[in-house]
Protein backbone atom coordinates (compact mmCIF):
# COMPACT_ATOMS: atom_id res chain seq x y z
CA UNK A 1 0.00 0.00 0.00
CA UNK A 2 1.34 3.38 -0.91
CA UNK A 3 1.71 5.81 1.94
CA UNK A 4 -0.22 8.93 1.18
CA UNK A 5 2.08 11.92 1.26
CA UNK A 6 1.27 15.40 0.19
CA UNK A 7 3.48 15.79 -2.84
CA UNK A 8 1.27 18.47 -4.38
CA UNK A 9 0.66 20.49 -1.22
CA UNK A 10 1.11 23.95 -2.65
CA UNK A 11 0.18 27.40 -1.38
CA UNK A 12 -1.95 29.47 -3.75
CA UNK A 13 -1.82 33.25 -3.36
CA UNK A 14 -3.67 35.50 -5.80
CA UNK A 15 -3.83 32.66 -8.32
CA UNK A 16 -0.12 31.85 -8.19
CA UNK A 17 1.25 28.58 -6.88
CA UNK A 18 4.10 28.41 -4.36
CA UNK A 19 5.93 25.41 -2.99
CA UNK A 20 7.41 27.15 0.05
CA UNK A 21 5.19 28.18 2.93
CA UNK A 22 7.89 30.34 4.46
CA UNK A 23 7.82 34.01 3.48
CA UNK A 24 10.69 36.18 4.61
CA UNK A 25 11.50 39.81 5.15
CA UNK A 26 14.71 41.37 3.94
CA UNK A 27 15.44 43.88 6.71
CA UNK A 28 17.99 43.95 9.55
CA UNK A 29 20.68 41.84 7.85
CA UNK A 30 24.37 42.72 8.20
CA UNK A 31 24.79 43.26 4.47
CA UNK A 32 23.41 42.24 1.09
CA UNK A 33 25.52 39.06 0.96
CA UNK A 34 24.06 37.83 4.22
CA UNK A 35 20.56 38.79 3.04
CA UNK A 36 20.95 36.78 -0.15
CA UNK A 37 22.52 33.77 1.57
CA UNK A 38 19.89 33.55 4.31
CA UNK A 39 16.99 33.96 1.92
CA UNK A 40 18.37 31.34 -0.44
CA UNK A 41 18.74 28.92 2.48
CA UNK A 42 15.18 29.63 3.68
CA UNK A 43 13.77 28.38 0.40
CA UNK A 44 11.32 31.30 0.42
CA UNK A 45 9.74 32.29 -2.88
CA UNK A 46 8.01 35.43 -1.59
CA UNK A 47 10.14 38.16 -0.01
CA UNK A 48 9.01 41.44 1.47
CA UNK A 49 10.63 44.80 0.81
CA UNK A 50 10.00 48.32 2.04
CA UNK A 51 9.87 51.48 -0.07
CA UNK A 52 11.81 54.49 1.15
CA UNK A 53 13.36 57.69 -0.15
CA UNK A 54 16.23 57.08 -2.55
CA UNK A 55 19.60 58.32 -1.29
CA UNK A 56 20.08 61.25 -3.63
CA UNK A 57 23.73 61.71 -4.53
CA UNK A 58 24.94 59.32 -1.84
CA UNK A 59 26.85 56.08 -2.38
CA UNK A 60 26.23 55.74 -6.11
CA UNK A 61 26.61 52.19 -7.36
CA UNK A 62 25.46 50.69 -4.07
CA UNK A 63 23.54 47.47 -4.85
CA UNK A 64 19.80 47.70 -4.51
CA UNK A 65 17.83 44.99 -2.74
CA UNK A 66 16.14 44.21 -6.08
CA UNK A 67 19.54 43.49 -7.65
CA UNK A 68 20.19 40.91 -4.93
CA UNK A 69 16.63 39.52 -4.99
CA UNK A 70 15.54 39.92 -8.60
CA UNK A 71 11.78 40.04 -9.29
CA UNK A 72 12.39 37.47 -12.05
CA UNK A 73 13.30 34.92 -9.36
CA UNK A 74 11.30 36.01 -6.32
CA UNK A 75 7.77 37.28 -5.85
CA UNK A 76 8.41 40.70 -4.36
CA UNK A 77 5.98 41.71 -1.65
CA UNK A 78 6.22 45.44 -0.97
CA UNK A 79 5.06 46.42 2.51
CA UNK A 80 3.64 49.55 4.06
CA UNK A 81 5.80 49.35 7.17
CA UNK A 82 6.08 52.67 8.94
CA UNK A 83 2.64 53.86 7.86
CA UNK A 84 0.40 55.05 10.68
CA UNK A 85 -2.62 56.08 8.64
CA UNK A 86 -4.62 54.73 5.71
CA UNK A 87 -3.62 57.51 3.32
CA UNK A 88 0.14 56.96 3.54
CA UNK A 89 -0.32 53.20 3.30
CA UNK A 90 -2.34 53.64 0.09
CA UNK A 91 0.25 56.07 -1.34
CA UNK A 92 3.01 53.60 -0.50
CA UNK A 93 1.21 50.76 -2.29
CA UNK A 94 0.70 52.88 -5.40
CA UNK A 95 4.39 53.86 -5.44
CA UNK A 96 5.35 50.22 -5.03
CA UNK A 97 3.10 49.20 -7.91
CA UNK A 98 4.80 51.78 -10.12
CA UNK A 99 8.24 50.74 -8.88
CA UNK A 100 7.52 47.09 -9.75
CA UNK A 101 5.93 47.71 -13.16
CA UNK A 102 2.30 47.20 -12.25
CA UNK A 103 2.80 44.42 -9.70
CA UNK A 104 -0.43 44.15 -7.67
CA UNK A 105 0.53 42.06 -4.64
CA UNK A 106 1.14 44.13 -1.51
CA UNK A 107 1.47 43.62 2.22
CA UNK A 108 -0.75 46.14 3.96
CA UNK A 109 0.14 47.12 7.49
CA UNK A 110 -1.17 50.23 9.17
CA UNK A 111 0.44 50.63 12.55
CA UNK A 112 -1.28 52.07 15.58
CA UNK A 113 1.42 52.53 18.14
CA UNK A 114 5.22 52.78 18.09
CA UNK A 115 5.74 50.83 21.28
CA UNK A 116 3.77 47.74 20.30
CA UNK A 117 3.59 48.15 16.50
CA UNK A 118 0.12 46.68 16.87
CA UNK A 119 -2.04 47.31 13.83
CA UNK A 120 -4.57 50.14 13.74
CA UNK A 121 -7.35 47.86 12.59
CA UNK A 122 -9.80 50.69 11.87
CA UNK A 123 -7.35 52.35 9.48
CA UNK A 124 -6.35 48.94 8.13
CA UNK A 125 -9.96 48.17 7.19
CA UNK A 126 -10.29 51.55 5.43
CA UNK A 127 -7.05 51.17 3.52
CA UNK A 128 -7.84 47.56 2.56
CA UNK A 129 -11.14 48.61 1.02
CA UNK A 130 -9.53 51.35 -1.07
CA UNK A 131 -6.70 49.11 -2.23
CA UNK A 132 -8.94 46.17 -3.14
CA UNK A 133 -11.17 48.54 -5.15
CA UNK A 134 -8.04 49.89 -6.83
CA UNK A 135 -7.14 46.40 -8.07
CA UNK A 136 -4.48 45.42 -5.54
CA UNK A 137 -4.08 41.89 -4.21
CA UNK A 138 -3.88 42.71 -0.52
CA UNK A 139 -2.12 40.52 2.03
CA UNK A 140 -3.07 42.15 5.29
CA UNK A 141 -1.29 42.30 8.64
CA UNK A 142 -3.80 42.34 11.46
CA UNK A 143 -4.20 41.43 15.10
CA UNK A 144 -5.34 38.00 16.26
CA UNK A 145 -9.01 39.01 16.37
CA UNK A 146 -11.20 36.57 14.39
CA UNK A 147 -13.89 39.20 13.83
CA UNK A 148 -11.51 41.68 12.22
CA UNK A 149 -9.99 38.82 10.19
CA UNK A 150 -13.47 37.96 8.93
CA UNK A 151 -14.13 41.59 7.96
CA UNK A 152 -10.82 41.86 6.09
CA UNK A 153 -11.65 38.70 4.16
CA UNK A 154 -15.12 40.05 3.34
CA UNK A 155 -13.51 43.22 1.95
CA UNK A 156 -11.56 41.04 -0.45
CA UNK A 157 -8.07 40.67 1.03
CA UNK A 158 -6.34 37.67 -0.55
CA UNK A 159 -4.40 36.62 2.56
CA UNK A 160 -5.10 37.30 6.25
CA UNK A 161 -1.95 37.67 8.35
CA UNK A 162 -2.55 37.79 12.10
CA UNK A 163 0.40 38.56 14.34
CA UNK A 164 1.71 35.86 16.65
CA UNK A 165 3.22 38.50 18.94
CA UNK A 166 4.50 42.08 18.44
CA UNK A 167 6.71 42.65 15.39
CA UNK A 168 10.35 41.86 16.15
CA UNK A 169 9.56 40.58 19.67
CA UNK A 170 10.31 36.89 19.10
CA UNK A 171 7.72 35.99 21.74
CA UNK A 172 6.12 33.19 19.73
CA UNK A 173 2.42 32.36 19.37
CA UNK A 174 0.75 34.20 22.25
CA UNK A 175 -2.83 33.32 21.40
CA UNK A 176 -2.94 29.95 19.64
CA UNK A 177 -6.68 29.55 20.15
CA UNK A 178 -7.48 32.76 18.26
CA UNK A 179 -5.07 31.83 15.47
CA UNK A 180 -6.84 28.48 15.17
CA UNK A 181 -10.25 30.18 15.07
CA UNK A 182 -9.07 32.57 12.34
CA UNK A 183 -7.76 29.60 10.33
CA UNK A 184 -11.00 27.66 10.76
CA UNK A 185 -13.15 30.61 9.65
CA UNK A 186 -11.10 31.66 6.65
CA UNK A 187 -11.55 30.62 3.03
CA UNK A 188 -8.37 32.48 2.02
CA UNK A 189 -4.86 31.58 3.19
CA UNK A 190 -3.91 32.59 6.73
CA UNK A 191 -0.26 33.32 7.49
CA UNK A 192 1.19 34.14 10.86
CA UNK A 193 3.05 37.41 10.37
CA UNK A 194 5.31 38.73 13.11
CA UNK A 195 6.34 37.50 16.53
CA UNK A 196 7.98 34.18 15.71
CA UNK A 197 11.26 33.76 17.63
CA UNK A 198 12.59 30.33 16.83
CA UNK A 199 11.89 27.21 14.80
CA UNK A 200 9.44 25.66 17.25
CA UNK A 201 7.26 28.80 17.05
CA UNK A 202 7.04 28.40 13.29
CA UNK A 203 6.17 24.71 13.67
CA UNK A 204 3.41 25.58 16.17
CA UNK A 205 1.90 28.05 13.70
CA UNK A 206 1.84 25.39 11.00
CA UNK A 207 0.44 22.74 13.36
CA UNK A 208 -2.42 25.14 14.13
CA UNK A 209 -3.29 24.93 10.45
CA UNK A 210 -1.80 28.17 9.20
CA UNK A 211 -1.02 28.16 5.49
CA UNK A 212 2.40 29.70 6.08
CA UNK A 213 4.50 32.05 8.17
CA UNK A 214 6.05 35.39 7.32
CA UNK A 215 9.09 36.32 9.39
CA UNK A 216 12.09 38.63 9.31
CA UNK A 217 13.77 39.29 12.66
CA UNK A 218 13.74 35.64 13.79
CA UNK A 219 16.16 34.88 10.97
CA UNK A 220 18.02 38.18 10.59
CA UNK A 221 18.68 38.66 14.31
CA UNK A 222 19.83 35.08 14.95
CA UNK A 223 23.56 34.70 15.71
CA UNK A 224 23.81 32.66 12.51
CA UNK A 225 21.05 33.87 10.19
CA UNK A 226 21.81 31.38 7.40
CA UNK A 227 21.58 28.42 9.78
CA UNK A 228 18.38 29.81 11.32
CA UNK A 229 16.92 30.23 7.84
CA UNK A 230 17.49 26.53 7.27
CA UNK A 231 15.96 25.68 10.66
CA UNK A 232 12.88 27.73 9.78
CA UNK A 233 12.49 26.01 6.42
CA UNK A 234 12.55 22.61 8.13
CA UNK A 235 10.21 23.75 10.91
CA UNK A 236 7.65 25.04 8.42
CA UNK A 237 7.79 21.77 6.49
CA UNK A 238 7.64 19.64 9.65
CA UNK A 239 4.77 21.66 11.11
CA UNK A 240 2.82 21.44 7.88
CA UNK A 241 3.30 17.69 7.63
CA UNK A 242 2.26 17.27 11.27
CA UNK A 243 -0.89 19.29 10.62
CA UNK A 244 -1.77 17.25 7.53
CA UNK A 245 -0.94 13.98 9.31
CA UNK A 246 -3.38 14.79 12.11
CA UNK A 247 -1.88 14.59 15.55
CA UNK A 248 -2.84 11.96 18.12
CA UNK A 249 -5.30 13.01 20.79
CA UNK A 250 -3.56 14.24 23.94
CA UNK A 251 -4.40 12.17 27.03
CA UNK A 252 -3.85 12.80 30.68
CA UNK A 253 -2.50 9.36 31.56
CA UNK A 254 -0.16 6.83 30.02
CA UNK A 255 -0.92 4.31 27.32
CA UNK A 256 1.69 1.57 26.93
CA UNK A 257 3.32 1.33 23.52
CA UNK A 258 4.40 -2.32 23.92
CA UNK A 259 1.75 -5.09 24.01
CA UNK A 260 0.57 -6.46 27.35
CA UNK A 261 -0.18 -9.84 25.73
CA UNK A 262 2.72 -12.29 25.63
CA UNK A 263 4.47 -11.07 28.72
CA UNK A 264 6.57 -14.05 29.97
CA UNK A 265 6.87 -13.05 33.63
CA UNK B 1 13.81 77.36 -9.52
CA UNK B 2 13.25 76.07 -6.05
CA UNK B 3 11.83 72.59 -5.38
CA UNK B 4 11.78 70.25 -2.39
CA UNK B 5 13.43 66.96 -3.29
CA UNK B 6 13.00 64.13 -0.78
CA UNK B 7 12.45 66.73 1.91
CA UNK B 8 15.53 68.80 1.01
CA UNK B 9 15.25 72.30 -0.54
CA UNK B 10 16.91 72.09 -3.96
CA UNK B 11 17.57 74.43 -6.92
CA UNK B 12 17.04 73.13 -10.46
CA UNK B 13 16.84 74.74 -13.91
CA UNK B 14 13.55 76.43 -14.78
CA UNK B 15 11.16 74.37 -16.90
CA UNK B 16 12.91 71.11 -16.03
CA UNK B 17 10.97 67.94 -16.69
CA UNK B 18 10.97 64.97 -14.35
CA UNK B 19 13.10 63.13 -16.91
CA UNK B 20 15.65 65.98 -16.74
CA UNK B 21 15.74 65.73 -12.96
CA UNK B 22 16.11 61.95 -13.00
CA UNK B 23 18.97 62.22 -15.52
CA UNK B 24 20.63 65.01 -13.48
CA UNK B 25 20.54 62.75 -10.42
CA UNK B 26 21.99 59.83 -12.45
CA UNK B 27 18.95 57.74 -11.60
CA UNK B 28 17.82 57.01 -15.16
CA UNK B 29 18.93 53.39 -14.98
CA UNK B 30 17.69 52.90 -11.44
CA UNK B 31 14.40 51.37 -10.39
CA UNK B 32 12.62 54.31 -8.75
CA UNK B 33 9.09 55.64 -8.44
CA UNK B 34 8.20 59.31 -8.11
CA UNK B 35 5.49 61.42 -6.54
CA UNK B 36 5.03 65.10 -7.26
CA UNK B 37 2.99 66.87 -4.61
CA UNK B 38 1.84 63.53 -3.19
CA UNK B 39 0.54 62.35 -6.57
CA UNK B 40 2.13 59.38 -8.30
CA UNK B 41 3.68 60.16 -11.69
CA UNK B 42 3.97 57.22 -14.09
CA UNK B 43 7.46 56.53 -15.44
CA UNK B 44 6.08 56.76 -18.98
CA UNK B 45 5.25 60.44 -18.44
CA UNK B 46 8.54 61.62 -16.85
CA UNK B 47 9.62 63.27 -20.10
CA UNK B 48 6.38 65.22 -20.53
CA UNK B 49 5.94 66.19 -16.87
CA UNK B 50 7.28 69.74 -16.46
CA UNK B 51 8.09 70.72 -12.90
CA UNK B 52 6.82 73.91 -11.30
CA UNK B 53 8.42 76.07 -8.60
CA UNK B 54 7.91 74.73 -5.07
CA UNK B 55 6.95 71.26 -6.27
CA UNK B 56 7.48 68.64 -3.59
CA UNK B 57 9.11 65.62 -5.18
CA UNK B 58 9.57 62.23 -3.58
CA UNK B 59 11.84 59.73 -5.30
CA UNK B 60 11.58 56.31 -3.70
CA UNK B 61 13.23 52.95 -4.18
CA UNK B 62 13.12 49.48 -2.65
CA UNK B 63 15.02 48.73 0.56
CA UNK B 64 15.20 45.69 2.83
CA UNK B 65 12.21 45.38 5.12
CA UNK B 66 9.96 42.89 6.85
Amino acid sequence: MAIETSVTDSLIIAGREYHSRLLVGTGKYKDMDETAAAIAESGAEIVTIAVRRANIGQTPGEPNILDVLPPSRYTILPNTAGCYDAETAIRTCRLARELLDGHKLVKLEVLGDEKTLFPDVIATLKAAEVLVNDGFDVMVYTNDDPIIARELEAIGCVVIMPLAAPIGSGLGIRNPLNIRTIVENAKVPVLVDAGVGTASDAAVAMELGCDGVLMNTAIAAAKNPVLMARAMRKAIEAGRDAFLAGRMPAKRFASASSPIEGLFF
Amino acid sequence: MHIVLNGTPTEIADHSTLADLVAHLALTEQRVAIEVNAELVSRSTFASHTLAPNDRIEIIHAVGGG
